[in-house]
């Protein structure tokens, strides 16, 4: 029989578990690998299909096709908001890192980020999506 | 992996030269690629449209001189670089310490690769 220990289990509720507890440090890093991997793999293919015009334009008139329909529009605003995003907070990592005293204000460079992401963003998705209902 | 980041990041490496020279040149080609693929996706999706980039219109437009084409090999450059030294600490992070070797070696070939077949069409596709 296992021994009973003095030391009291501490107590989780259920909220407790479902409580994220990493802080925007943590979300900012989460997201900029998760869009830095799916960059990653868009190069991939961008160097690729480019290479196409030289080697098989037909075949990149094709691919580009798939790009300008309406499915590829929305990847293609996803692209663009994994993009921007890793771009502001990229910078705001190089600033971070280059000056440390900024980190104090991370915070602040945070919501300077997701300000701008939006202001930007928002405008550049509709011009991106229009053709979709512009066509129809 | 406790330690090893902070809010800003990963902490400049300490100990082997090739993870500092990699921590600067992911931060370098971050500033020059700042500019370069953000400039690079207004022109592709808001002054130009996806439907009108044909073969053609990149072989006689966009590539119709020796600035864009080396802006253009810059970029690649510079993001084959980035990328792939991005992925390169992704691999260090998780990969199990058996596949590492091979699983580098293998990320480095396909950057070999892909630079090979990037340079060949942006620096010698006819411009017509």
């Amino acid at each position: 029989m296992l021994k009973k220990t003095s030391v009291p289990r501490a107590r989780r509720t259920l909220p407790s578990y479902l409580t994220y507890r990493g802080g925007e440090g943590m979300i900012a890093w989460a997201f900029h690998r998760i869009s830095g991997v799916a960059l990653w793999a868009f190069v991939i293919l961008h160097v690729v299909d480019i290479y196409l015009v030289g080697g098989d334009p037909k075949a990149y008139d094709t691919i580009l096709k798939i790009y300008a329909s309406p499915p590829g529009r929305v990847m293609e605003t996803l692209l663009g908001a994994a993009l921007f995003y890793h771009a502001l907070n990229g910078m705001r990592i190089v600033l971070m890192d280059f000056w440390p005293s900024l980190t104090a204000y991370h915070k602040l460079l945070w919501r300077f980020v997701w300000i701008t992401f939006f202001l930007i963003g928002l405008p550049g998705a509709y011009i991106i999506l229009k053709p979709i209902w512009a066509a129809a | 992996m406790t330690g090893r980041y902070s809010r800003s990041g990963r902490p400049r490496p300490t100990g082997s030269r090739a993870d500092l020279r990699a921590w600067y040149a992911v931060r370098i080609t971050a500033l020059a690629l700042f500019v370069l693929s953000l400039a690079h996706f207004t022109m592709t999706h808001f002054v130009y449209d996806p439907a009108q980039e044909t073969s053609a219109f990149i072989a006689q437009v966009r590539w119709n001189s020796i600035l864009m084409r080396l802006l253009d090999w810059s970029m690649l450059v510079a993001v084959l670089i980035h990328a792939f030294l991005g992925m390169r600490t992704v691999i260090q992070d998780y990969a199990p310490a058996r596949a590492r070797r091979f699983a580098l070696r293998g990320l480095y070939l396909l950057a070999a690769v892909l630079l090979v077949l990037g340079s060949n069409v942006v620096l010698t596709l006819p411009g017509k």
